[in-house]
């Protein structure tokens, strides 16, 4: 099949590239850009460790081709610590709750919590959970990442982070 | 440079050593999307690799036309079992003794099993070419139901079998058997059913189930031509078992393969074998002279690799009429699926169940388990299993309950009476294993007072009464579950892979500034090693663990060991690090005598020193003792500050915990919402709380899923209807509870840092909580035993029997 | 095993008669893609194959949320997210926020569109028995030009609707319930995000504590989603005394005929789908005003 041009931004950057129609997005950053931090864990759309944000929507990279990004502003997991190499917000509260063990559910699990910052600066437990439910991880239990959403969001608020008591 | 300025505490704080929360060193990479997982790995010329599978759960093949998938420009090489055969390699051996097919030749025994591999420049040409493979199938009939496997009439599944009634485990007595395998007195449990005052009766079945990391299986195989040498990148929790299997079956020699396991994204056992996948991938890197790599995809993994349990435990509890239990009796059919794949050790084939007795003073017990074959995926040990642990523990907690509810006795109440007093261990089971040490009663007493155990019974009763009169239609339940855990294989006398004893090893250097480099024989997928394991050397050494650089996985680099699984590397490897470190220690207390012109027995140790008894302003840091090392030695002895351990562990280690739940039960729909999780662990000495905390949920979390919906479901004809996450329950951050985790420490005598491993309690616990929960609810209407997963419809039918839908 | 779809050749129309001409050029092997979350995993286990995907994200005037007299129009390519976000559906149509907000996830709502989730007849589809449930009508184009087709005609079957070859939902229009209505979506399933076991859409007036008007619609228990219409009778004049819910649900129980899958068997989903009724029919009752 005849190959598309398609330029896109991804992470700040401009990028031209020829694809396949049906490459999909995920396939186009991990293969064509290299940008390995988006993960592919299920077949069906469900696990979300392939989520970027696009558009200022949180998406699921398996689930779209890249020629549907033509023209689109994408940011994935290696574009959210700052250009001198500070910690994101999310980045630093997901180490400092340990809100991660295997790490394959991070990327995408970060990037639709950035999403869901946006969206809602301060959102309750429940509206966490919530907002997390189209990203499974199999190793935390949830419960740490909820605390690392919510030390971002104390932190991008500047407001002091209490941890709840259990 | 010696410093005065700190206090004692602020030294030992500084290490970020055992029992801190030092956060994790992993985290860094992780958190920026910088893993390096096997599917991130490109090399140049890499070819990919697919599989065309079997829609079929049973069939012969007739015919397998590749023609038309070789033709697809960019394939370079269809392979079938004809072209695997003259190298042997159309079967591999497993771990169990049997061997599994790697290309189906002449019928194949599951849904989704191998039948070729198409290698291809890129994924989505193998995708498509794997799609053109086309194969002629006569059906036969399916079996699906273990208990039916072994009816007289059964079909024979394993033709490769047919004359071998020997099998790895001694003699089978059908076609479609594996092997029998017994334990305990029989004589004598049988006569203490025949007095018995009250006994019980159930069967116990454990669905089958999947572990399902979220990353897949995967490998990159690298066949080097002009060296001769194969280099393997995957998934794999034990990459050197990996190798010396490699080497066996590929004939190249142990020195020429080079396995490496990289970031690894979850394993629970699901990533301890050998795959087809791996053993096409090496054979096409051979075959092409170019890198090959293989990742499954979702369905391929829930539906052929390493599924768990699938134990049918018919179970029988002897008691007195006050509540004594005086005799165990389990006969459990195990379905192996097609292929005995199970990653147990060899002398092992129905894993560690004989921990059946779990926490309790059996005085007599006999177990006797039959593996079967059926048509289904080849596995059975995975899953934070422990070696069939969970299995046995879901027995026991379940039987106990059944038994306290025929005695009219509370479910605590006959667990305290029963629990093995602390002054009884070590305390050496009716099924033969020695418990290292306990204290039972204080965990569960901690346990029910954290919770209000007795405001609960109170506020349930209640509730039962209002339910009676029509003013509620939730069903209150509280699930308790007092857990004994056996993990840490194992010693060498009964503990083997293959024939490899399950010691595991530890080598630590010192460089002359002070830092560490330490490798070790396991191989975390999650649990934080790089993190942990400095921990443990900064503790003994004195040497802050930011300082100390952790690795596994690399089997050029790493010493011998088992790998990660069964909740080992703590016990085993924990205790080589801790063993490799203290030789280092001694040789440094030589070093800081002669520096220090003293006797070695005038100095003691001071958290990150060596000082002299009496005199401690004369002391030598670890760090100046490092340095020394590389230039000043005492005359004869050689320079450098480094050790490496193979720990033998003397006995296994015997983890435990007290567990209590409350759920809610809506009888009109269904649906159980769990309102409250209280875990209290006892690991042994705990070397970072915030990851056994993080462990817990995670096992806890397991546990939700498979007691509340999970299961790998077969139809009668062996289609798989739960093959990816449409049909899979995988809780979301909105179904699973909120956990609450609590401790008692109490070490173990036998290990050199006291720690017994936490990784499968979770699970192993979790599930008889859940399900005792669940149970609990319907009690007081009748009803006795309810099998799982306890899923919506399923608890709604019980409801309906009952009548509660009138 | 794949699971990477098939190759096919993109189109991307900037409007709707450039789509329709497409669609009528390319004829059977060519499929609209709307948010593309139902079809593009069916292609990528290649339960579909489309030689041509004729991306419709281009077409502008398929976007929006429009009042028009009686009725609120909405463009087929508005995705879930924006449903919920929009203070003319919170206000006017509370029902369809509530509906969309247990529609799969996050990520899948930001993509998956209006229009997807009513055309392609998929049974398990939550919208469908919504639109039923408003007595919605859905806009569509074809070559032959455009037409409006009642939701309440345009379920045949699973996958199976009344749209011809080559036509296309443009949009949706809903007349707007009475102000003071009560309305609810109440759905079962076995965790967020999944198709219903069952589920019930109730839209209700209420007038001195009786129903003045009900109309209710039940999603994923039989090949097309369900408009309860004699249940909604028996009810309407009630005061949803319990004998009187008790006489709908079986009315609504009567016209079901789910499939046995993983949610459960068909009588259990038969049950569940008159359970979801009451509950939706109590929450609805407490929103009402009158």
């Amino acid at each position: 099949m005849a190959k598309s041009q398609i330029s896109m931004t991804v992470n700040g950057a401009p990028v031209d590239a020829l694809v396949e129609p049906r490459t999909l997005l995920i396939h186009f950053l991990r293969e064509q850009l290299n940008l390995t931090g988006p993960h592919i864990g299920c077949d069906t759309s469900h696990c979300g460790a392939c989520t970027v944000d696009l558009d200022g929507k949180s998406v699921k990279a398996c689930t779209v081709f890249a020629v549907q990004a033509n023209g689109a502003d994408v940011r994935t997991i290696e574009g959210m610590a700052a250009a001198d190499g500070t910690l994101h917000a999310l980045q630093e509260g997901f180490r400092e709750m340990h809100g991660l063990q295997c790490g394959f559910c991070t990327p995408g699990m970060i990037m639709r919590a950035y999403r869901l910052l946006q969206e809602n600066s301060a959102p309750t437990e429940a509206e966490i959970r919530f907002g997390i439910s189209g990203n499974l991880c199999r190793c935390t239990g949830y419960q740490n990442i909820v605390k690392a959403i919510q030390y971002a969001a104390a932190k991008l608020s500047g407001v002091p982070f209490q941890e709840a008591a259990e | 440079m010696n410093d005065q300025t700190l206090t004692a505490e602020q030294r030992a704080e500084r290490l970020q050593g055992m029992g801190c929360k030092r956060k994790r060193v992993e985290d860094i990479r992780f958190v920026q999307g910088k893993g390096n997982y096997v599917d991130d790995l490109k090399l140049p010329g890499m070819l990919y690799g697919d599989f065309a599978r079997s829609p079929h759960g049973h069939a012969r093949i007739k015919k397998i036309d590749t023609s038309k998938a070789k033709a697809v420009p960019g394939v370079l090489a269809v392979l079938t079992a004809a072209d695997l055969k003259p190298l042997s390699l159309h079967y591999m051996p497993t771990l169990a003794g049997d061997v599994a097919a790697v290309l189906a030749e002449d019928k194949v025994l599951y849904q989704n099993q191998e039948v070729a591999f198409v290698i291809a420049t890129d994924r989505y040409v193998a995708s498509d070419a794997a799609d053109l493979v086309e194969v002629e199938y006569e059906a036969l009939p399916v079996i699906v139901d273990p208990l039916k496997a072994m009816a007289p009439d059964a079909p024979l599944l394993r033709e490769d079998l047919k004359d071998k009634m020997q099998g790895a485990h001694g003699q089978r007595k059908h076609h479609n058997h594996v092997f029998n395998w017994q334990i305990g007195d029989k004589d004598a449990t049988d006569a203490a059913f025949r007095k018995a005052d009250v006994t019980i009766k159930e069967l116990i079945s454990y669905q089958r189930v999947h572990p399902c990391p979220l990353e897949t299986c995967q490998c990159v195989a690298s066949f080097d031509k002009i060296k001769g040498e194969l280099t393997v990148w995957g998934t794999f929790q034990a990459p050197h078992v990996i190798r010396t299997v490699a080497s066996l079956i590929s004939k190249i020699p142990e020195h020429k393969i080079h396995v490496i396991s990289p970031d690894i994204g979850g394993g629970f056992g699901n990533k301890v074998g050998a795959y087809p996948g791996y053993i096409c991938a090496i054979v096409a890197s051979i075959v092409t002279g170019r890198p090959v790599k293989w990742v499954e995809d979702r369905i391929e993994n829930l539906t052929t690799t390493a599924f768990a349990r699938d134990y049918h435990m018919s179970t029988e509890i002897a008691a007195t009429k006050d509540g004594k239990v005086t005799g165990l009796r389990v006969y459990t059919i195990a379905d192996h699926g097609a292929f005995d794949a199970c990653a147990d050790p060899s002398k092992w084939p129905a894993g560690f169940f004989n921990i059946v007795t779990g926490s309790y003073d059996f005085p007599v017990a006999h177990v006797s388990v039959d593996g079967v074959y059926s048509n289904k995926a080849p596995g059975g040990v995975a899953y934070r299993c422990s070696f069939r642990v969970t299995e046995a523990a879901y027995c026991i907690e379940r039987a106990m309950d059944i038994m306290a509810q025929k005695l009219g006795i509370d479910p605590a109440e006959f667990r305290m009476k029963n629990l093995i007093r602390r002054e009884q261990f070590p305390y050496t089971s009716a099924l033969g294993w020695e418990y290292d040490s306990g204290d039972y009663h204080t965990a569960l007493r901690k346990a029910m007072d954290s919770v209000g155990y007795a405001n609960l019974r109170a506020e349930q009763k209640a509730k039962q009464e209002a339910f009676r009169r029509g003013e509620t239609r939730d069903l209150m339940g509280i699930g308790v579950a007092f857990f004994t855990e056996i993990v840490g294989a194992g010693p060498s006398r009964n503990c083997d892979i293959l024939g490899i004893a399950m010691f595991d090893s530890a080598e630590i250097r010192i460089h002359p500034t002070g830092s560490v480099i330490a490798r070790l024989g396991t191989k975390s997928q999650g649990q934080g090693h790089e993190t942990t394991y400095a921990q443990i050397i900064a503790t003994e050494l004195g040497l802050v663990a930011d300082n100390i650089t952790v690795e596994e996985g690399n089997t050029d680099t790493a010493p011998y060991g088992l790998g990660t699984y069964g909740s080992r590397s703590t016990p085993v490897s924990g205790a080589a690090t801790a063993v490799a470190a203290r030789k280092i220690k001694a040789k440094a207390q030589m070093i800081a005598a002669h520096m220090l012109e003293v006797h070695d027995d005038d100095l003691e140790w001071d958290i990150d020193r060596f000082r002299v008894k009496g005199n401690p302003e004369r002391f030598k840091t670890m760090t100046e003792l490092a340095w020394a090392a590389y230039n000043s030695v005492p005359p004869g002895m050689e320079p450098g500050l480094e050790a490496v351990s193979y720990y033998d562990p003397p006995n296994m280690t015997y983890p435990f915990g007290a567990y209590i739940c409350v759920v809610d039960v809506d009888v009109d729909t269904g649906t159980t919402k769990v309102r409250r999780f209280y875990a209290l662990d006892d690991c042994g000495t705990r070397i970072n709380p915030m990851i056994i905390e993080g462990q817990i949920h995670g096992g806890l979390t397991e546990a939700f899923g498979i007691a509340m919906g999970q299961e790998i479901h077969y139809d009668d004809d062996g289609n798989v209807t739960t093959a990816s996450f449409l049909d899979y329950f995988m809780p979301t951050a909105v179904e699973t509870p909120k956990w609450e985790t609590d401790w008692t420490t109490t070490p173990s005598p036998h290990h050199p840092i006291g720690a017994k491993g936490v990784g499968e309690s979770p699970n192993v616990g979790g599930v008889p909580c859940f399900a005792n929960a669940v149970n609990d609810a319907f009690k007081f209407l009748g009803s006795t035993h309810i099998p799982m997963p306890h899923d919506h419809w399923r608890t709604w039918m019980v409801a309906d029997k009952l009548g509660l839908h009138a | 095993m794949p699971v990477i779809p098939g190759s096919f050749a993109y189109h991307r129309p900037a409007t709707v008669s450039e789509a329709v001409g497409l669609l009528a050029q390319l004829g059977e092997d060519a499929r609209a893609l709307a948010g593309g979350h139902s079809l593009v995993p069916m292609m990528k286990l290649r339960l579909a194959t489309p030689a041509h995907l004729v991306d419709l994200a281009g077409v502008a005037s398929l976007k929006g949320i429009q009042a028009d007299g009686n009725d609120i129009v909405i463009g087929a390519m508005t995705t879930q997210h924006e449903l919920v976000g929009s203070e003319l559906l919170r206000t006017k149509i509370p029902i369809l926020a509530e509906t969309s907000l247990v529609i799969a996830d996050p990520q899948v709502r930001y993509m998956g569109t209006l229009g997807g989730n009513v055309a392609n007849g998929d049974p398990g589809n939550d919208m469908p028995a919504v639109m039923l449930c408003l007595g919605a009508s859905y806009q569509v184009t074809g070559r032959g030009g455009e037409r409006r087709i009642p939701a309440r005609e345009f379920y045949q079957g699973a996958y199976v609707t009344a749209l011809k070859p080559g036509e296309i939902l443009t949009a949706v229009r809903i007349p707007v319930p009475p102000a003071g209505h009560g309305s609810a979506y109440e759905k079962l399933k076995r965790k967020i995000g999944d198709y219903a076991t069952a589920a019930a859409a109730v839209v209700l007036t209420m007038n001195g504590g009786k129903v003045a008007s009900c109309s209710i619609g039940l999603t994923n228990v039989a090949d097309t989603p369900l408009w309860a219409e004699e249940a909604a009778r028996i009810l309407t004049g009630s005061g949803l005394d319990p004998a009187t819910v008790k006489r709908a649900v079986a009315a609504a129980e009567a016209i079901t005929s789910p499939a046995t899958d993983n949610r459960g068997p068909a009588h259990y989903r038969t049950k569940m789908a008159g359970v979801m009724l009451a509950r939706a029919l109590a929450r609805a009752k407490e929103r009402a005003r009158g």
